[in-house]
């Protein structure tokens, strides 16, 4: 059970409940959908990129908790940041999530973000943490999908190992 | 044993005839923790699990008698094929095919589909023509057809059904016309648990002289199968969801369509002659199971044959169907949950959501209480998008499943209702 109470914090239950930028956003003028074929989680990831700058980013779909909280706090933690800066927390937030990165011991820029560390205990739930992220990734790099299905580097290192 | 089994078949006893911890020791896999927990598996639809004796034939077959089959005049491919056939003839009485030679073995279900697609479909649908699904059908039952339609510029019609998960038989009647080329629905619905009336459905394609598909992936495994009785012109089977290994299925097809049909895989065992200017095929069933099959997995499927008609298929089957009615009663009667999928006919599977519950953490928290349940749209996305929901938590039984374990489901149902309060 504390496994399953690590996963489930209550901040993530509380940005399950009432997730934050859960819009479409406006002004934007990049997007892009992202899938988990495996469990049909859906969400798009809407953002306003400007002078190499995310000015704002929302998204909307459905999933289960892991994901739209996630999906949540990553827009929270996001806004404002170079594409540079983007793209070096998504390497942080993956790498922790598979279990390659100690958020503990090694120094990161991931702040309220380790709260998803649990889930490397499941490795079934990697996808749904890190769905979001790719599917910003894309928008990011001007492609419009994203899907989990291809991404042989969602597996935990435990799982590599075994 | 067996005929004690069998003596405690009393009808409106109040006590189960069905002696559950007997069969139960059965399945070694059973026996196991998860998590700490007894493992309670309820995931039986997506694959069921393989008794001791199918276990045990198929390293009998590893250590004493493997070889490949119809190639050797030696003695040990003699045995093999002796063991394959033997399968193929186990089959033919389970599902009372008229000849063993309409049982084509193939990998699963899925396989079994895309050779009558290949086969027939390419063969006999043409621009214009339209093939027949239903609104339940798993993407096995949908994909497939879709290509052919695609690729022949023929058209796709969808039975629907009603909220409980029913099929409409008027709207099917009224589907049916002179460009239908094939009916493919399935038995029993992997996502809904409901049993379609497949007699009345072949019926009805056969007034209009249109033959009839049936997925009978999730049949197989609860129900007692006659095709002939069934009037099925096709019934398609995956050994790994009726306690076979994986790798094991069968196509039954009347021999005279399966006669008109082009191969589908070509290559070595199904042909008759080859040379560069032309290759006759092989008879039935060779015609259609090209290069070397899944042996032992087949030999595997005709133990777990044997497995089943060493059971009391009745009171097995009353009791699927009691353990199904307590577990809808279980979970009906917790706040909060909803069963998607109320037919009157069910058999097998339970699916449900809990409000404001994703499935799929349902899924993981159940896991940590040792208990497997499949959460997600189960490879029947239709069905989803037709109740709204993006997915469901389905809990599948099999005989070997106790009430005792569906009170721990209801109990953890109730945990994840705690969590997420
Ligand atoms: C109704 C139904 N049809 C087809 C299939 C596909 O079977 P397989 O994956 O064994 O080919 C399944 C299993 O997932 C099923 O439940």
């Amino acid at each position: 059970m504390s496994e399953l109470s690590e996963l489930y914090q209550q901040v993530i239950l509380d940005h399950n409940k009432k997730p934050r930028n859960f819009k479409k956003l406006e002004t934007a003028n990049r997007h892009a959908d992202g899938f988990n074929p495996l469990c049909g989680d859906q969400l798009t990831v809407y953002m306003q990129f400007e002078d190499d700058r995310i000015a704002d980013v929302s998204f909307e779909g459905t999933g289960c908790a892991i994901s739209k909280a996630s999906a949540s706090m990553m827009t929270q933690s996001v806004k404002g940041k170079t594409r540079a800066e983007v793209e070096s927390l998504f390497n942080e937030f993956h790498r922790m999530v598979t279990g390659e990165l100690d958020e503990e011991t090694t120094p990161n820029n991931l702040g309220r973000l380790t709260i998803f560390a649990g889930v490397r205990e499941f490795p079934a739930r990697v996808k749904c943490a890190s769905l979001s992220w790719h599917t910003l990734h894309a928008a990011l790099a001007g492609e419009d999908a994203a899907t989990t299905e291809n991404l042989g580097a969602d597996i935990t290192s435990e799982q590599v190992s075994a | 044993m067996l005929a004690e089994r069998q003596a405690g078949n009393g009808v409106g006893d109040a006590a189960s005839p069905w002696d559950v911890a007997r069969v139960r020791e059965d399945f070694p896999v059973l026996a196991q923790t998860v998590n700490g927990k007894p493992l309670v598996y309820l995931d039986n639809a997506a694959s069921s699990q393989v008794p001791q004796v199918v276990i045990d034939r198929g390293s009998r077959y590893l250590q004493e008698e493997h070889s490949n089959i119809h190639r050797g005049v030696h003695y040990l491919s003699q045995r093999a094929t002796t063991a394959y056939e033997g399968a193929r003839e186990k089959v033919r009485r389970f599902i009372n095919a008229r000849e063993s030679r309409e049982c084509i073995f193939v990998r699963g279900c899925t396989e079994g589909i895309n050779l009558v697609m290949h086969g027939y479909g390419r063969k006999f649908v043409a621009a214009g023509d339209e093939i027949i699904v239903s609104a339940m059908e798993h993407h096995a039952n949908i994909v497939p057809w879709q290509m052919l339609c695609e690729e022949k510029g023929a058209t796709l019609r969808v039975i629907p059904m009603n909220d409980a998960g029913e099929l409409l038989l008027d709207e099917y009647e009224a589907l049916l016309n002179e460009r239908t080329k094939l009916v493919c629905v399935m038995h029993v619905s992997n996502a809904l648990g409901t049993i379609n009336p497949i007699k009345e459905i072949v019926a009805r394609a056969h007034k209009q002289g249109v033959p009839v598909l049936v997925d009978g992936a999730q049949g197989a495994p609860h129900l007692t199968i006659d095709v002939q009785d069934l009037d099925a012109d096709f019934y398609i089977i995956s050994g790994h969801k009726m306690f076979a290994p994986t790798g094991s299925g069968v196509v039954y097809g009347k021999a005279e369509l399966l006669e008109r049909m082009n191969p589908f895989l070509g290559g070595g065992d199904m042909i008759r002659t080859v040379t560069f200017e032309k290759t006759t095929y092989a008879g039935l069933p060779n015609k259609f199971e090209a290069g070397t099959p899944a042996i032992a997995s087949q030999i595997g499927l005709g133990a777990a044959i044997d497995y089943l008609n060493s059971l009391d298929r009745r009171a097995a089957h009353a009791y699927e169907h009691e353990l199904l009615a307590y577990a809808t009663e279980k979970l009906t009667a917790i706040e909060g949950v909803r069963i998607i999928g109320t037919a009157r006919e069910k058999v097998g599977a339970l699916s449900f959501v809990i409000e404001d519950v994703h499935p799929h953490d349902v899924g993981t928290i159940l896991d940590q209480e040792g208990i497997a349940v499949r959460a997600g749209h189960h490879c029947a996305q239709p069905v989803m998008k037709r109740f709204n929901i993006p997915a469901t938590a389905r809990a599948s039984f099999a005989f070997y499943n106790t009430k005792e374990e569906i009170d721990t489901l209801a109990s953890a149902v109730q945990k994840v209702i705690e969590v997420f309060s």
